[in-house]
């Protein structure tokens, strides 16, 4: 897993973006920036060259689910890892998010430890 | 017993929705015999009578209801007259303004909070990379590998470790002891929020004797509405679920949710 690669955390709370951002910096990724809702994150990601994209699921503006599904529709966005962190809990949003072709879910509050966990497990699975 | 005082008996007794009813029920076998009898003059004149019962009842149940709603908008403060007034008086909107400083007080907290973290930070991961360094060079001394010059050098080092280590557990006790002061917010936040909990539980009993009356002027008018069920959008986010443990629908925690996953080939 390349620690300098680039992420987007995309949250509507600036205090949540913060928190992710403290998390990633103690895994060793220094390299994140921040947006907060789908509307803005798009224009980022598609000129930014983003590695990574960190969304929560519920933000005024675009929501996440349809930030993750116009990136997966989208030719040179749809092979972006997207991993949601969310207090959304419904299974049916669970399942509808995996079907969007979300690659981890974190359902708020959660640990370092989790979100550690989630991370390197979506990379494992790509670069394996 | 004159025609009039009969219809003023009547009117009388159906002054709301039930009375109207129980004079319509009492009418009705009256209205039968008299059209069983052939008097139809009399029978229509029965009829007329309950509409006026009717139409009156019917005022009088629309008149209770919008002097319940005036009564329900003057307890809430909206002034429906003037809508310069409306924003500095309403309560609805004295209650958004609450629940925007909570939402304003929680982020300065957290933000604080998180400020002082990361002033702490550095200063605890420079105590464990020097005291990692002068354990080793201690272990040296202790095995009698390090030169009188070594030592010398160690004994100084150790001597500003100790003075920074005083300084710096000062400073962590200080900040730690200003993140529990930033919890303050918890206290003032809350009785907000009771507050506004406790006006939006006056709203829905407001609007539900409202219900309950315009329900009694759907009775006299019978009129039946067609309520349409909620298409609601299962998957729209909503914010965190509540009483998780008590629903089916809900994951109760990342276990939960890399259980469902993984169900799902993932």
């Amino acid at each position: 897993m390349n620690k300098d690669m680039k992420i987007l955390v995309v949250d509507d709370f600036s205090t949540m973006r913060r928190i992710i951002k403290n998390l990633l910096r103690d895994l060793g990724f220094t390299n994140a920036d921040e947006a907060d809702d789908g509307n803005t994150a798009l224009p980022m990601l598609k000129t930014g060259k983003y590695d990574f994209l960190v969304t929560d699921w519920n933000m005024p503006g675009m929501t996440g689910i349809d930030l993750l599904k116009t990136v997966r529709a989208d030719d040179d966005l749809k092979t972006l890892p997207v991993l949601m962190v969310t207090a959304e809990a419904k299974r049916d949003q669970i399942v509808a998010a995996a079907q969007a072709g979300v690659n981890g879910y974190v359902v708020k509050p959660f640990t370092a430890a989790v979100l550690k966990e989630k991370i390197e497990k979506i990379f494992e699975r790509i670069d394996a | 017993m004159t025609e009039s005082t009969q219809t003023q008996d009547i009117n009388s007794l159906a002054s709301d929705a039930e009375g109207f009813e129980d004079v319509l029920r009492a009418q009705t076998s009256k209205l039968k015999t008299l059209v069983d009898d052939g008097d139809i003059s009399a029978a229509l004149d029965v009829i007329s009578q309950l509409n006026q019962t009717r139409d009156k009842t019917l005022y009088v149940e629309v008149g209770r209801l919008t002097r319940s709603l005036y009564e329900s908008m003057r307890n809430f403060q909206i002034d429906c007259g003037d809508p310069e007034s409306r924003e500095a008086l309403s309560t609805i909107e004295d209650a958004s303004d609450r629940l925007a400083y909570v939402v304003d007080m929680t982020s300065k907290a957290a933000n604080k909070t998180m400020d002082l973290v990361e002033e702490t930070m550095p200063y605890a991961s420079e105590m464990k990379s020097e005291a990692k360094q002068l354990k080793s060079e201690w272990d040296r001394l202790r095995r009698k590998e390090m030169s009188p010059e070594e030592f010398r050098s160690l004994a100084t080092r150790l001597d500003g470790f100790l003075e920074k280590l005083s300084h710096d557990s000062d400073k962590v006790y200080e900040n730690l002891s200003s993140i529990l002061l930033a919890q303050d917010f918890q206290d003032l936040t809350g009785q907000v929020i009771n507050r506004v909990t406790g006006l939006v539980k006056e709203v829905e009993e407001n609007l539900v004797s409202l219900v309950r009356m315009a329900g009694k002027v759907d009775q006299i008018t019978g009129t039946v509405h067609e309520i349409s069920s909620l298409d609601e959008d299962n998957i729209k986010g909503e914010g965190p679920q509540m009483n998780t443990e008590k629903r089916d629908d809900v994951v109760s925690g990342q276990d939960d949710v890399d259980d469902l996953l993984s169900s799902l080939g993932f």
